[in-house]
């Protein structure tokens, strides 16, 4: 379902709770794709999502989802969310919490049973519709949960950690299910504090810190100039001085040469002038500043 | 509608599973099971050698049924406090609350909802073990009280006045926190029954008001002597009346029902009690 005038909308929203400024002057607008919302442990990412879901109100400022106000049954029926204090009845089984959410989304239930089990085998339960939730592990409590975020194909999907209680099995699946949300065209709001997974997924970012949006764009834009480190033996001056004009060279701690802001059409030409000064050349490894160095120098430190 | 209709069940739902019923009606089995046998053993007792007469039967089975039903009437508001303070509060604090409220759910559903679904509960039970317990009493020893329907309504009006504050607190505070107030109140309001019934033996109108204003707060024990009215055959009254005002401490006596606008002053209670919860509820950030 396409969405007009801007599919998650936030502008200038404030959230003070007594003297704790939750979120300050909080702007952002997400189209389409991948969004990956990153900051550290208390840096206000849930606060903004449950803003966006109505469930907290903003001290001031505005915004909506999915096209309509925030809070809205309009825009609740349009969304699918998995909180990241995840929990689901555990007296019932996944399949009866599933339907509890088709019928509070009003999914017409002819439709109930194939969506279920079209949700379980998506998140890879198929084989446990029918168990307790309370006998489930963490791991597939968030999976169920991000099911129920899932049912009937939202317009957008709110992923507050997404991955927390996740092994790396698990973490992958998941970073397959949101690719194959941004393929259908379903916009994904990633909360997250787990930098490889955002960088894995998302289309575009904002960095926040203390509340407030600290770089904000899209992934490539941010991450700057790439680099290339070039592990090589007998690197005579000469050497040193031709991959020098490609960029700026520098010593890596474990004895490789780090030439950075190089163009990557030009990594070939610096191959070859490398190995015609003499030097023998054992790995040439393009890099991107990870956004790990990017978060880290945002947040100073 | 069909939120509440959803969330209602649910909580009925969780109820059955989680063992809840079987728990109270099991234990109910048993209470029921000590009363007969109690109550048909009057039939041996022997006053200076000689058989009771019917009227003294009569008493007695009557006040035995008063006592068991004042318990029965406690375990029921008890249990509505247990179940009601953590309805909301429980689910917010473990989560279960976030995906359901980000569902096309307005708040006053998800409280009214509630609300519908332990009442279900509560009544379910509470008229199930009350209807067993009066007709088991009937077969073994005859006796019928004078208004049992008008008990029913009594004891189980008691109960959803306890449920509904428990809820309201429910929105705001965490279950044990609730729980214990609610509860303390409820011994607070049968307290204050007696104190009232003190004032009103020893004319001490300062007294009284601390029971009529106690009766008005919480309107638990209020109806709980509309309860044991409708309990009493007349020989009782009659009797307990000749004894003198003193009686009126008495909280397993009353020597009438509570006036009609009493009775809508607890079903006006309850629905401002409901209004609260909804309006707190509506405010709280989640």
């Amino acid at each position: 379902m396409a969405i007009a005038n801007g599919a998650i909308r936030l502008e200038h929203v404030t959230k003070r709770y007594a003297k704790v400024v939750a979120l300050d002057d909080l702007s952002l607008s997400v189209e389409h794709g991948v969004f990956g919302f990153l900051g550290p442990n208390g840096a206000g990412k849930t606060t903004a999502v449950k803003i966006l879901l109505g469930l907290t109100r903003p001290t001031s400022g505005s915004g909506s989802l999915a096209g309509a106000a925030l809070g809205s049954k309009t825009s609740l029926g349009r969304i699918g969310y998995l909180p990241e204090l995840f929990r689901y009845q555990s007296w019932l089984t996944a399949r009866e919490v599933l339907a509890l959410h088709c019928e509070l989304a009003a999914i017409p239930r002819a439709k109930w049973a194939s969506e279920i089990d079209r949700i379980l085998a998506t998140v890879g339960l198929a084989d446990r519709g029918t168990s307790r939730v309370g006998t489930f592990s963490k791991g597939m409590q968030q999976r169920l949960g991000l099911g129920v975020a899932l049912l009937d194909d939202p317009a957008v999907v709110l992923l507050d950690e997404p991955t927390s209680a996740l092994d790396p099995v698990g973490r992958h699946d998941v970073r397959e299910i949101i690719r194959a949300l941004r393929e259908k065209g379903t916009i994904v709001f990633l909360n997250s504090h787990l930098l490889s997974e955002v960088e894995q997924v998302c289309d575009a970012v904002a960095i926040v810190d203390r509340g407030k949006v600290v770089a904000q764009g899209d992934l490539a834009t941010l991450l700057g100039t790439s680099s290339v480190r070039v592990r090589a033996a007998g690197v005579s001056r000469e050497a040193r001085a031709a991959m020098a004009k490609f960029g700026e060279l520098d010593d890596s701690a474990d004895g490789a040469l780090v030439i950075k802001g190089i163009d990557r059409e030009r990594i070939p030409e610096l191959v070859s002038a490398v190995v015609a000064s003499g030097a023998r050349v054992y790995a040439v490894e393009p890099q991107h500043e990870s956004l790990e160095e990017r978060f880290l120098s945002l947040l100073g430190q | 509608m069909r939120a509440v209709l959803v969330v209602a069940r649910q909580v009925v739902g969780e109820a059955a599973r989680r063992r809840l019923l079987l728990a109270l009606v099991l234990l109910t089995l048993v209470v029921i099971a000590l009363t007969v046998w109690g109550v048909s053993r009057v039939d041996d007792l022997r006053n200076a050698g000689q058989p009771l007469s019917d009227a003294q039967k009569k008493t007695i089975v009557s006040q035995l049924l008063i006592l068991v039903m004042f318990m029965f009437s406690w375990v029921l508001s008890l249990a509505a406090v247990f179940v009601a303070s953590p309805a909301i509060s429980g689910e917010l604090e473990s989560g279960i609350a976030l995906a359901i409220l980000a569902r096309p759910i307005a708040r006053a559903e998800y409280v009214l909802g509630k609300w519908v679904g332990l009442i279900a509960v509560v009544v379910a039970y509470g008229l199930a073990a009350a209807v067993v317990e009066l007709v088991a009493v009937q077969a073994v020893s005859g006796y019928q009280p004078p208004h049992p329907f008008e008990f029913l309504g009594f004891v189980l009006g008691e109960g959803v006045v306890i449920l509904t504050f428990s809820l309201m607190l429910s929105t705001r505070l965490a279950g044990m926190v609730g729980g214990v107030i609610a509860a303390i109140l409820f011994g607070i309001a049968w307290m204050g029954g007696i104190v009232g019934g003190v004032g009103a033996a020893f004319n001490n109108a300062t007294v009284t008001h601390v029971g009529t204003a106690t009766k008005l707060i919480l309107p638990t024990d209020g109806l709980w002597r509309g309860a044991v009215w409708s309990l009493e055959p007349s020989i009782v009254i009659a009797a307990q009346q000749a004894a003198g005002p003193a009686v009126a401490a008495n909280p397993f006596f009353a020597a009438e029902p509570p006036p009609a606008a009493y009775i809508a002053w607890a079903a006006a209670w309850i629905a401002a009690m409901l209004i609260l919860a909804i309006w707190s509820f509506r405010s709280r950030e989640i």
